[in-house]
């Protein structure tokens, strides 16, 4: 038996809507802050689809996204890294698609099933900015999912899928294009969502000789949330008690990431037996069966999409957004010389310390500490250190300064010291921190974040932020 | 061991008002500390037979020989020193074993800044600079002690408002100090009022809570004693000098309370233990610290053993620092008032300690000056070199 194994999701913390001015629409979408992108929500996801399990067992590393921080170099293996999976282990970026979330969930299902992995955790994120006032913005939000496939303790069973391809200019970008265009709406449904996505779920049911009445829940990607009802007729499924809620009100469209996070939602509230339709659609669409296994009870502690969407905060000013996004370019507090571009071969050497958060415990004395050293801190042995992963811990607030100067996007930069669960210290920078909420001796946690991108070299580094509830 | 105490002595120095320099060059800047310095000294140039130069950023990765260039030291060797805030004492402090070890007899110790051509404000470094993956958050002067603002405040259970008056108290008595000198860099009076409500730079610091960033020089003519009789009446003794440096404490070490910095108590320790100093309280008459922010001066008092821990804010609301109080911190304003040019500072609070031992220190003269006190701070917590140098009288 070949399926999901475990799953996660990332939401980011802040949100427009209701109470954000200029923001001119009811809805509510999820945004990703000034330090996030496609990589880091994936890490978030990932992440969470691994809590509690052993993070060495994974062979196989896919990343989905339209929104890659680099044309020419891997986004997976900044993701595997950071998730610190092990080194010999296949990573892939699948790009370019809308649908490169449930493609990249294919191709994951035929190497387990090849017996060329054992567990291929399949990673999907998109933060796709839309041109301000225009039909895109109330709609596209960011997020990111994760699933493992494997063969052993499935949760829920990928009984069969069916693909279709189709060349269409329907929405596109090209590599110099900061927003998403698209064609006439009515020609791009037409031709495009409404006629293929039903194609292959079609195609599906025939193969499986199934029915809509087979399934206990259908979920498919949608545009916006009118084609999503639409779709749901010409399928042929109740939208009362079958169909996946889509949340456009919660969080949005999230491009390649969409339809498995709608997944994720699904399997959030599914119980052993449900059967799901689930389909993706992009130059094409892919349909699978799914069938939920008894194990799905036994995945605990995910924040997933129900935990992210509870744990929000509104974004008070569209101001705010347009400068996280770039849209607006507002001048710095003070005067200060510009940002030095980091070192390759010291980003190289750092990997561990950096990427995969490794402290470093002395097995003389027992001291964690971080960022690793030769000589122990504390009992000065030399070079008798054990790597510990420090990213998955928990921390408090020793101290913090809100520096009003400081070169962020969002001042003020909160700088602070936190202390881990388990020993050591880190001068770190906050993030999705609610300012008057700071105090000493607060719960935080470990994220995965952009610091900034200089001289074309995007640096990712961890912050702390309060823990999210 | 044998401690450096009195066995060298300051014969003349020199220190240039400090501010913004728009006309005049760093070259400019030592010419007239050194000439103030030679004045001071009686001696004729010719016989310097060695010179330390102290400075952090103002000729980038230059050397000594930015000192011969400037005065016309021909043939002698410099040496140039970079030791952070601490530099120009650093500089000092080296000079000094040289004359003490009999290696020469007369020194020129110069320290200089020239920050105001940077174009920027604040000081002229890129965020991040320490490590090559510039993952390190930026953590600019005043964050790094705010930090320990914020944690002081918790620690002894001062509200933010309570904590931003016994700060603002001491950027107060720093003005009124730096108002009776005609070399500082600010010469106003503040009001509590205004430095607590100055807008915020790094939270809990505001405005008045940061030094000034300022263009100076300061140099000093150093000998040994013996051959300081015959040349100076009032020739003040180096009684000792310690410094230390951090190994990243405070940030490696989940136990560090960042309510002090050990680097200074450590630097003092050396300092008091070769100066014969028990009760620094008592013994010290006067102390030039490094207030590079309101909250370093209030743990300053405490590393310094001028207030049982937890209690400085007690002697600042009595006073105890003030000109007339039991022992005048700041005499000449600080680096809050009379300016921080980075690697002049050090030498600069030698220059104020010398002119109160000699009784020559105008408006702002405290009436019993056998002892002072000097601090400098360079860094980061958990980093920083701390420098400490004591002198006294020679009567």
């Amino acid at each position: 038996m070949v399926g999901i194994t475990s799953y996660g999701a990332y939401v980011p913390f802040f949100r427009l809507g209701e109470g954000t001015s200029a923001w001119n629409t009811r809805t509510e979408k999820a945004i990703a802050n000034f330090d996030e992108d496609s990589i880091t929500m994936a890490v978030a996801a990932a992440v969470d689809c691994l809590n509690g399990a052993d993070r060495k067992i994974i062979d196989g590393l896919y990343l989905a996204t339209t929104t890659a921080p680099y044309l020419e170099k891997q986004g997976a293996s900044i993701v595997a890294e950071a998730a610190d999976l092990r080194a010999d282990i296949f990573t892939a970026d699948f790009a370019n698609s809308l649908r490169a979330g449930t493609l990249a969930l294919r191709a994951a299902v035929d190497a387990v099933k090849a017996g060329s992995a054992g567990q291929v955790l399949v990673t999907a994120a998109d933060l796709r900015v839309p041109q301000p006032r225009s039909e895109f913005e109330p709609v596209l939000g960011d997020g990111a999912a994760a699933v493992t496939v494997g063969k052993e303790n499935v949760v829920a069973e990928i009984e069969d899928s069916y693909s279709i391809t189709n060349e269409i200019l329907d929405v596109w970008r090209t590599a110099g294009d900061t927003f998403v265009r698209s064609a006439e709406d009515r020609f791009a449904s037409e031709k495009g969502y409404l006629k293929i996505l039903p194609q292959a779920v079609k195609g599906l049911l025939e193969k499986c000789k199934l029915t809509p009445q087979d399934f206990a829940k259908a979920v498919f990607y949608a545009p916006d949330a009118r084609k999503h009802r639409e779709m749901s007729v010409r399928l042929g499924f109740d939208p009362k008690t079958q169909v996946q809620d889509p949340m456009f009100n919660k969080l949005g469209n999230t491009g390649t990431a969409f339809a498995l996070m709608m997944l994720v939602a699904a399997l959030e509230k599914a119980e052993p037996g449900d059967r799901i339709l689930f389909a993706g659609y992009g130059d094409g669409a892919d349909a699978f069966v799914l069938k939920v296994t008894e194990g799905i009870k036994k995945v605990e502690n995910r924040r997933g999409i129900k935990g992210c969407l509870g744990s929000k905060k509104i974004l008070p000013d569209y101001l705010t957004y347009a400068r996280w996004r770039s849209l607006i370019d507002i001048a710095p507090p003070v005067r200060r010389p510009p940002l030095d571009a980091p070192s390759p071969s010291a980003m190289y050497r750092e990997r561990n310390q950096n990427i995969r958060l490794y402290g470093a415990k002395c097995k003389n004395c027992g001291y964690q500490q971080y960022p690793p050293q030769r000589v122990c801190t504390k009992c000065h042995a030399k070079d008798q250190f054990e790597p510990v992963r420090i990213s998955d811990k928990k921390a408090e607030l020793f101290t913090y300064s809100l520096d009003y100067l400081g070169p962020t996007l969002d001042p003020p930069l909160v700088i602070c010291f936190i202390n881990f669960a388990g020993g050591g210290r880190m001068q770190s920078m906050m993030t999705d921190r609610v300012v008057e909420e700071i105090k000493i001796g607060m719960p935080l946690e470990m994220t995965f974040r952009k610091l900034h991108t200089v001289g074309g070299i995007h640096n990712y580094y961890w912050k702390c932020m309060p823990v999210r509830r | 061991m044998n401690g450096i105490k009195d066995r060298v002595a300051v014969i003349g120095m020199g220190c240039t008002n400090f501010g913004e320099h728009w006309d005049k060059s760093a070259e400019d800047l030592m010419v007239e500390a050194a000439y103030e310095a030679y004045e001071d000294a009686g001696i004729d140039p010719k016989d310097i037979q060695a010179a330390w130069l102290g400075f952090q950023y103002s000729f980038g990765t230059a050397r000594g020989t930015m000192l011969a260039h400037a005065l016309k030291l021909d043939y002698i060797p410099i040496t140039r020193v970079e030791n952070a805030c601490c530099t120009g004492t650093d500089a000092f402090r080296n000079a000094c074993y040289a004359v003490a070890a009999g290696i020469y007899d007369l020194v020129l110790v110069m320290g200089v800044e020239k920050l105001k051509d940077a174009g920027v404000s604040g000081l002229p470094v890129s965020y991040a600079p320490f490590w090559g993956s510039r993952v390190e958050p930026p953590v600019p002067a005043p964050v790094q002690f705010a930090l320990a603002g914020t944690r002081y405040f918790h620690q002894y259970g001062l509200s933010y408002e309570e904590g931003k008056r016994t700060l603002a108290k001491i950027a107060v008595k720093n003005h009124h100090n730096g108002s009776l000198n005609p070399r500082a860099h600010f010469q106003k009076e503040i009001t509590l009022e205004q430095a607590m409500n100055a807008p915020i730079i790094a939270s809990p610091l505001g405005l008045f809570d940061c030094c000034g960033v300022s263009d100076g020089a300061a140099a000093a003519i150093i000998t040994r004693p013996e051959l300081a009789k015959s040349l100076k009446k009032d020739y003040i003794l180096v009684k000792g000098l310690g410094l230390t440096c951090g190994a990243r404490q405070a940030i490696l070490h989940d136990d560090y309370d960042m309510v002090h910095f050990e680097e200074t108590v450590t630097a003092a320790q050396k300092a008091y233990q070769e100066a014969g100093v028990k009760n620094p309280r008592e013994e010290i008459d006067l102390a030039v610290v490094h207030d590079c922010f309101t909250i370093t001066e209030l743990l300053i008092y405490e590393d310094l053993g001028f207030s049982p821990r937890g209690g400085a804010k007690e002697d600042v609301d009595s006073g105890f620092f003030t000109l007339e109080g039991g022992l005048p911190v700041n005499t000449d304003g600080g680096l809050k008032c009379f300016g921080h040019p980075i690697g002049a500072s050090g030498l600069r609070m030698i220059y104020e300690v010398y002119k109160q031992l000699q009784n020559k220190a105008g408006r702002r003269q405290i009436k019993k000056a056998d002892i002072g006190l000097t601090h400098n701070l360079g860094g980061h917590p958990g980093h920083f070199t701390c420098a400490v140098a004591i002198f006294g009288r020679n009567d």
